[in-house]
């Protein structure tokens, strides 16, 4: 009808909490499953940063999943 | 005789843990299978309205493994289907009153006694969830189409899969066809694109399920109510037979049955 063209260009609620789950709990099994990481983040700054320039910020430490082999992924920019 | 145990958990309170328990073990017992349900959810007893039987409990689960009685003696059994029976939760206790070890012995006794053995576990992930997940063959994760039922499926689907290792699957309870048209509810395969576990069932809303519950007459007694025949359904698959998903579709009013709704309703 005619509202209904209206609200179409709207994304429709479903979409949203779908996507919304997705994102959420992509975070959530990561963390449940590897509680350590946070810690294991800021000992590797401490650790990297004796030696060489860091930015702390830019560290990135997280869980991959490739096929079936469980991958931890360090990313760490030099300055 | 070594029975199965399923145990039917959520995560998230309120979405038809009770409910299916009770569906699912009626549908094995009208099966002709030996088929016993515990409430373990101590403390906020249920099952045993959901099931009609409230009025004939002596001895609960507490008393059984606490040795008060025998494990016979708290079987309650069903006034409809011969083969069903009831272990009912205590009502003034809490989830302490049980452990792990013990409800993991009720089950390996009865084990021998029945062809299943029907776990209804308290929401939540914590000791009283435990409790229940420790005997289980199998477990079936009860959810809606809501985002915190889902989200919280999904974190008991974690724990599951990283201490337990058990056999999971997903009923998708409550779909509103009307809702999921609009685009204001997840669909079947949404929520199984998040949860990515298999299904083995999906049930639509009925609002007829108030009044079953109301008196103690869960809907697969109603073989021509969507639930009970989404029950029956799940029930078969349970067995291990194949049986198509129903499709969940907006019931379409016909013009005279629109006419007398409209008086109805006044």
């Amino acid at each position: 009808m005619f509202l209904d063209f209206f609200k179409k260009s709207k994304k429709n609620s479903a979409q949203k909490a779908k996507e919304r789950l997705q994102i959420i709990l992509a975070h959530e099994r990561v963390s449940n499953k590897a509680p350590f990481l946070d810690d294991l983040r800021k000992d590797l700054i401490k650790v990297v940063a004796k030696y060489v320039d860091i930015d702390p910020k830019e560290i990135d430490v997280s869980l991959q999943k490739d096929n079936s082999i469980e991958v931890l992924e360090i990313n760490i920019p030099i300055k | 005789m070594s029975g199965k145990v399923l145990t039917i958990t959520s995560g998230k309170g309120g979405v038809g843990k009770s409910t299916t328990t009770a569906n699912l073990a009626l549908g094995l017992a009208l099966a002709g299978k030996k088929a016993v349900a515990i409430d373990l959810d101590i403390g906020l007893r249920n099952l045993d309205m959901i099931l009609g039987l409230e009025n004939r409990i002596v001895y609960d689960v507490v008393n059984v493994v606490e040795k008060v009685c025998k494990v016979k003696q708290a079987l309650i059994k069903d006034k409809r289907v011969d083969n069903l029976f009831l272990i009912a939760a205590a009502q003034t206790r809490d989830k302490s009153a049980v452990k792990s070890e013990q409800v993991l012995e009720l089950a390996n006794e009865l084990r021998k006694e029945f062809d299943y053995i029907i776990l209804d576990s308290p929401a939540g992930i914590e000791g009283g969830f435990r409790n229940a997940m420790l005997p289980a063959d199998e477990v079936i994760i009860v959810t809606t189409p809501e985002i915190s039922a889902v989200r919280d499926a999904d974190r008991v689907i974690g724990i599951l899969e990283a201490h337990e290792k058990k056999d999971m699957s997903l009923i998708i309870n409550r779909i509103n066809p009307t809702l999921v048209k609009k685009g204001d509810m997840m669909s079947k395969n949404d929520v199984l694109q998040v949860l990515s576990i298999p299904l083995i069932g999906v049930v639509p809303e009925d609002g007829n399920i108030v009044s079953y519950t109301n008196i103690g007459e869960p809907s697969i007694l109603h073989q021509d109510s969507p639930s009970g025949k989404a029950y029956k359904n799940i029930t078969q698959r349970v067995l291990g037979k194949d049986v198509p998903f129903m499709e969940i579709i907006e019931r379409k009013k016909g013009i005279m049955e629109t006419i007398i709704s409209f008086f109805k309703e006044q």
